[in-house]
């Protein structure tokens, strides 16, 4: 078994299977099998992402779809921090607000889009609100369900320890969801990354999702791929981010 | 410290469904006094245990320390669970030093006094590991370190070494009966385990079960210098076998429903 021990290492597979894709995809189109309408080469799209960063077109894109997801999500961890919490520790608003919550959840969130076209109008507001509508009830369930796992014990003992209940929260209840939270809103966020491109293509003056529905109206296949592309890198950085953080912070917890 | 339980009854439930768990226990306990309740499981003892600690109140009948009436957790009852209830995210020594900072003191006295039961319990080398890198045995000593921090003037404990594999928890109650005799600590221990609570209680109640009862109340006068002899001494072992014939008879009584 030891001559294979390579085989073990995490990445090692994943880029031979990248790579893989990338041979192919070159291979397909340098031997002209495909129409390059329907299937650009690589060199197609590095050029079409070179010319977009000499235009400043990209960064530009980045910045405003980042931007909303910053905003919209933030805003849903905002409230579903402290609602979450509540809702794990207390019966009473739990019971109160757990069957409209999962009620609400089961909403495509992009169906909620005209309704706010129709009260915000075409700018940035219903946007932002689309992706705090989008994650807000999953988040707020997830640290629910994280604080109604706190084992009793732990409380118990803080009790018993002389500690009042006001100090259960920051020095019980706090560190000992931190890791499910975090994991939470890493999961959560590529919904939000999602919804941005959805509501960029429905109606946006820039953003990654716009890009690429203006790229579909002059045929640009290019361009399309490069927006597929940067949108997957973009999500899989903020992926590795937050389970960077995860390490950093919550140690213990692996 | 005087401890007082007065025909202290727990009632689980309400109307049809409810479930009488304790029935009329009487008993008492002063300062340096070493005090176990055994029975088998579902006898009620650990709910008993919750009844001191203050994490459920009595149906009728009172609990008193020192003539106060409990009525909530707090560290003058000091407890220690039978699962492992350490803080996963502390190192050995911040638990030590936990329960003392929910109690305000000075920073200086935390870091001093957590020094010192790190020592008591022999564990200054492992200070700042995690929990889940310390085997079961030094975990409950630093469970046992952190509720003695806080001074408690009684030390609940449930079941403490009940998870633990028997050689463990053999140097264990050695440890508990040191550790009794050197600080002077006042202690309620829960056990199903007989030898354990001969070994180390100076006074054992006998429980039985449906509903939850002590049956019979013993004094358990032995020389303890040497708790190795003493579990393969004659009187112990003949004092053990009674009691287990008791247990026996008692699980197997006509109110038994199995």
């Amino acid at each position: 078994m030891n001559d294979r021990a390579w085989l073990c290492h995490p990445w090692l597979l994943g880029l031979v299977g990248l790579l893989l894709v990338l041979a192919s995809w070159s291979g397909l189109t340098a031997i002209g099998l495909v129409d390059p309408l329907f299937l650009p080469s690589p060199a197609a799209v590095v050029a079409a992402g070179q010319s977009q960063i000499e235009q400043g077109l990209l960064w530009r894109d980045l910045a405003a779809s980042g931007g909303r997801v910053l905003a919209g999500f933030g805003l849903s961890a905002l409230v579903a921090l402290p609602l979450g919490i509540a809702m794990g520790s207390n019966l009473v608003i739990c019971r109160l607000l757990e069957p409209l919550i999962g009620l609400i959840r089961y909403m495509p969130a992009p169906a909620f889009i005209p309704l706010l076209i129709i009260y915000f109008g075409l700018g940035e507001l219903p946007k932002i609100l689309l992706i705090f509508i989008g994650t807000l009830f999953f988040n707020t369930l997830m640290v629910m369900d994280s604080v109604k796992f706190v084992p009793s014990e732990l409380i118990e003992t803080a009790l018993t320890l002389g500690g009042r209940r006001s100090q259960l929260l920051v020095r019980v209840i706090a560190p000992c969801i931190a890791p499910q939270v975090i994991d939470a809103f890493r999961i959560n966020m590529a919904a939000a990354w999602n919804l941005v491109i959805v509501a960029e293509l429905v109606a946006a003056t820039e953003g990654l999702g716009k890009r690429i529905s203006l790229a579909q109206r002059f045929l640009r296949t290019d361009e399309i791929f490069l927006g597929l592309l940067v949108i997957g890198c973009v999500g899989l950085l903020i992926d590795l981010s937050f389970r960077q953080v995860m390490r950093r912070t919550c140690s213990w917890a692996n | 410290m005087h401890l007082q339980i007065d025909n202290v009854c727990k009632r689980f439930g309400r109307g049809r469904q409810s479930k009488l768990v304790l029935e009329g226990i009487n008993f008492s306990m002063q300062t340096g006094e070493f005090v176990a309740l055994v029975g088998s499981s579902g006898c009620g003892k650990s709910t008993m245990m919750r009844l001191v600690a203050g994490l459920e109140l009595p149906s009728s009948g009172v609990i008193r320390v020192d003539g106060v009436a409990v009525q909530a957790p707090g560290s003058e009852r000091g407890m220690v669970f039978q699962k492992y209830s350490l803080y996963p995210w502390l190192t050995a020594a911040q638990n030590i030093a936990f329960g003392m900072q929910l109690q305000g003191r000075s920073k200086q006295e935390v870091r001093e006094r957590t020094a010192f039961f790190l020592e008591v319990v022999g564990l200054t080398d492992v200070a700042k590991r995690l929990p889940r890198e310390l085997s079961g045995g030094m975990q409950q000593r630093i469970a046992i370190a952190r509720a003695l921090a806080t001074e408690p003037q009684i030390l609940l404990l449930d079941e403490p070494f009940g998870a633990l594999d028997l050689q463990i928890r053999e140097s264990m109650q050695e440890f508990l009966h040191e550790l009794w005799e050197r600080t002077g600590l006042t202690a309620l221990l829960i056990t199903h385990d007989l030898e354990e609570a001969l070994l180390l209680a100076q006074r054992i109640h006998v429980m039985a079960p449906r509903p939850g009862r002590i049956v019979r109340s013993l004094e358990a006068k032995f020389n303890r210098s040497n708790l190795r002899q003493l579990r393969l001494s004659q009187p112990f072992l003949a004092l053990r076998q009674e009691l287990a014939d008791e247990l026996r008879q008692l699980d197997s009584g006509p109110n038994s429903p199995c």
